[in-house]
């Protein structure tokens, strides 16, 4: 594919350095193609969007061209619609009667076993960081170990969270009185833009770890190690519909997830701050729960710093549940 | 005590004599004296611990529900009063209150807490003369628990550090409260002292209906020697709680009241820093199965949606019951329903008092007459009204279907719907069928069949063999669109607090 028959998408991408654009010469569409020492011609990866535990293309059989940090093409993802999402929000509200209702000490185990498969494809993950995000191998190699940390320590929240954020409630009468967190339900996640698979992670584990089902959409100009994400999600036990993606242009997404009466929640956490008057207008049509872009954007955020992570972050997502019953014989 | 015997058609179901035609005994009289209550003629507005009129002056009237005769008149803020309440809110937070230990805060709101029990029969009396709502209701539950809640949340203004782990709490700031007329004091409770408590100065606009505990309670900061500023209370229609809303010097917004409305304000916040949280409307499903005590059950019904004429956003104003016995049930229903005594909210044997205003009568008739005319079939007991006021027999529907208005809509009155279900997961499906998701109910002697009902309700507040129960230790608020955030334990401390960690809520 010549540079001249690039779809017309890609001709709205705001922040290529024109230096880079200069310096340009017809390049492959592959980080792995070889072919150019002679040997064998590199087997191009198709990235797909993820919905109900499969790897749909999108209904548009549209695509727009991504590009590595340093402007060099490196593959066409798939430029999701609002009926991309629709049907993301029905495999995930489907699949949230059988997540919220595993155990804690099961979910557990589902996220600690995506870092498991996570370590495996390391190598990967660092190579597609360094790609995406432009940052040296030592870097990429702290995103990726702190990304995988960051599952193993949310696991290990699963069973523990209701401990810390529940209690029971000492009324002043002949009842027992207990408030217990439960899911919200389904969840659009607008992933950080420039953190393409820390960010993600540390957005994405709060969300689901206490049984809520999520709606993801990707960065839209680093994509690439979160499609790579949701194929580790697919052979880690997790279930089809729990974790579902969408790449695209945000700009046509994001109304729509906000929009979208069915969704629960939203975390609106990767969201430019610019946009976000628009998008909590939007969500307050059915009380989504929104939680908002911190001052400066999300891209300002140091994702390798212990506030990344918190359990307050799983308490956003979740509904406080209050039971009264009487105590008599 | 007699009772006169009528003959049973179905004599399973006992009703101690008790029949569909009422109570076979007279009451005497047995007011609530009035003669210790100095209601003002005219209120200022409360803003630096002082009264002051409106600018410009103009005020509206304040009723009393039940006789349709004027209380006192109010004044009408303007935005320039809304501005100078939301100064006198930030300079007594950034100056005094923040600055204060919370060992100090503490104590001026167990100092709240005493003086509402001291002066709680002058609560009660001015609370039920402008709500329309019982007596034995506004001094038994209203004023108490308004009470406690000042209690509660004073122990813990200087234990915040023990609250969050990992977390340096902060005060957000200025909190701007608006509450609805249903529960004016207890409302004004639920919002202020956590406010107070976490270290905010709080700007509260009363209902326009119901102001007059709230002005009586200026009065209580006053004598509690609170610093002006601390709290300030404003009266005026809607369009003066969207001022407060959306004042830029604002950090923190609190509303209880309908969806509608909380939607307007979630429009009005959108894109800023304040923290929100929304306690909107319900309809909530009460689940009655037939292995549930029956008599209890009743009671709980009862309860559920004739406590404060049904005016409570937690109701039970839907209620299922189990086909087999839907029967003896609903003669037992109707039965004890015949029995409430309508009528003057000041009599002490009064259980269902006036309508809250002419409009909201209005909207319960217009909602009843949907009823009828969608097919649903009424019972009303045959008791008499007052001549004056606005009341509304307590109503119940049978024969009522999903789809119907009465079913789907809050009418915020004495209505109850009465549907049927033959299995738990129609039960299930049919009670969180509804946008809402404030409360429930469920009904059974079985334990195992508790928790999986409790755990299956899409509601904030799930109360299992009780119905309507609130204690200041226990979170109320709702799933869906009934709302966010929480009031009531620690839970609601936390809607009061910046928990960022760089300290950027609210700002």
């Amino acid at each position: 594919m010549s540079p001249r028959a690039r779809p017309a998408a890609t001709r709205t991408r705001r922040s290529r350095p024109a230096s880079v654009l200069a310096g340009r010469t017809v390049q492959s569409l592959a980080t792995t193609d070889d072919a150019a020492v002679g040997q064998r011609l590199g087997v191009r990866k198709t990235y797909k969007l993820y919905i109900g535990g499969e790897f749909p293309r999108t209904e548009s059989g549209r695509a727009y061209e991504v590009f590595s940090a340093r402007g060099e093409p490196l593959a066409n993802a798939c430029r999701g619609t609002r009926k991309d999402i629709r049907d993301a929000v029905r495999a995930a509200r489907k699949a949230l009667p059988e997540w919220s209702a595993k155990t804690a000490y099961n979910r557990s185990q589902i996220l600690y076993r995506i870092a498991e498969l996570m370590e495996g494809r390391r190598d990967q993950f660092i190579g597609e960081v360094m790609t995406a995000e432009g940052v040296g191998r030592q870097r990429a190699t702290r995103l990726v170990n702190a990304a995988i940390d960051r599952w193993v320590w949310y696991a290990g929240w699963a069973d523990k969270f209701t401990q810390v954020i529940g209690s029971v409630n000492p009324v002043a009468g002949s009842y027992f009185n207990f408030s217990v967190p439960e899911p919200t339900g389904v969840v659009g996640v607008i992933a950080p833009e420039a953190s393409s698979l820390l960010g993600l992670v540390s957005r994405l584990a709060p969300v689901i770890v206490s049984g809520n089902c999520a709606v993801v959409l990707a960065s839209e100009s680093r994509p690439l190690p979160a499609v790579t994400l949701t194929e580790v999600l697919a052979t880690s036990d997790v279930p089809g519909g729990v974790v579902n993606l969408i790449t695209g242009l945000r700009r046509e997404l994001v109304v729509h997830l906000a929009g979208h009466m069915d969704v629960n929640a939203l975390d609106a956490f990767g969201l430019d701050p610019s946009l976000i008057a628009g998008i909590e207008e939007i969500a307050v049509e059915n009380v989504k729960r929104v939680a908002r872009p911190p001052v400066g954007g999300a891209d300002a955020v140091d994702w390798l710093s212990p506030m990344a992570q918190s359990p307050y972050l799983i308490g956003e997502f979740v509904e406080t549940k209050t039971v009264w019953h009487p105590i008599g014989a | 005590m007699t009772l006169t015997k009528k003959p049973e058609s179905r004599p399973a179901a006992a009703t101690w004599g008790l029949t569909a035609r009422g109570i076979p005994w007279e009451y005497a009289p047995a007011p609530e004296s009035t003669d210790h209550i100095e209601i003002r003629a005219e209120y200022g507005l409360f803003i630096d611990n002082r009264f002051a009129p409106s600018r410009p002056k103009v005020t509206f009237e304040v009723i009393n529900p039940a006789t349709e005769e004027p209380l006192a008149r109010v004044a009408k803020a303007s935005k320039a009063d809304v501005n100078r309440a939301v100064a006198a809110a930030r300079r007594a937070h950034d100056t005094v209150w923040s600055r204060l230990p919370g060992s100090e805060r503490a104590k001026y709101l167990y100092r709240i807490a005493r003086i509402i029990q001291e002066r709680s029969r002058e609560f009660a009396v001015v609370e039920t003369m402008n709500s329309g709502k019982p007596i034995k209701e506004s001094r038994d539950v209203d004023v108490p628990l308004a009470a406690a809640h000042f209690f509660y949340y004073a122990g813990w203004a200087d234990k915040l550090d023990y609250a969050f782990p990992g977390r340096q709490p902060r005060p957000l700031g200025v909190a701007a409260q608006i509450i609805p007329w249903n529960f004016p004091l207890l409302m004004l409770a639920w919002k202020i002292a956590p406010a107070l408590a976490a270290g905010n100065t709080v700007i509260l606009k009363p209902a326009s209906t119901t102001p007059l505990t709230a002005y009586l309670f200026a009065d209580v900061v006053r004598q509690a020697d609170l610093p002006p500023g601390v709290v300030n209370i404003i009266t005026g229609p809607g369009e003066i709680g969207m001022e407060l809303v959306r004042h830029p010097d604002v950090n923190k917004v609190a509303f209880t009241g309908s969806t509608a409305v909380g939607k307007m304000i979630g429009r009005a916040v959108a894109g800023s820093r304040k923290k929100l949280t929304l306690e909107l409307g319900g309809k909530a499903a009460n689940i009655v199965f037939d292995d549930a005590p029956l008599d209890q059950a009743i009671e709980g019904i009862i309860n559920g949606i004739y406590f404060n004429q049904g005016e409570v956003c937690c109701a039970g104003s839907r209620l299922f019951v189990q086909e087999s016995v839907y029967e003896p049930l609903l003669d037992k229903l109707k039965a004890r329903l015949s029995t409430l005594r309508v009528g003057d909210p000041l009599d002490k044997n009064t259980d269902v008092g006036a309508i809250n205003s002419a409009g909201q009568l209005a909207k319960i008739k217009e909602l009843v007459q949907s009823g009828i005319e969608e097919g649903a079939e009424i019972f009303q007991p045959d008791c008499e009204l007052p001549d004056r006021g606005y009341f509304f027999r307590p109503t119940l529907f049978t024969g009522v279907s999903q789809s119907h208005r009465i079913a789907q809509e809050e009418i915020f009155g004495p209505v109850l719907s009465v549907l049927t279900f033959r299995t738990p997961d129609e039960a299930i499906e049919k009670a969180n069928n509804t946008p809402y998701g404030l409360s429930a109910g469920v009904w059974t002697e079985k334990g195992s069949r508790i928790f999986k009902m409790v755990g299956a309700m899409k509601a904030g507040v799930v109360w299992a063999n009780t119905f309507n129960r609130f204690d200041p230790t226990s979170p109320f608020g709702g799933y869906k669109e009934s709302g966010y955030g929480r009031e009531g334990g620690i839970h609601g401390l936390a809607a009061y607090l910046d928990m960022s960690a760089d300290g950027t809520n609210g700002r």
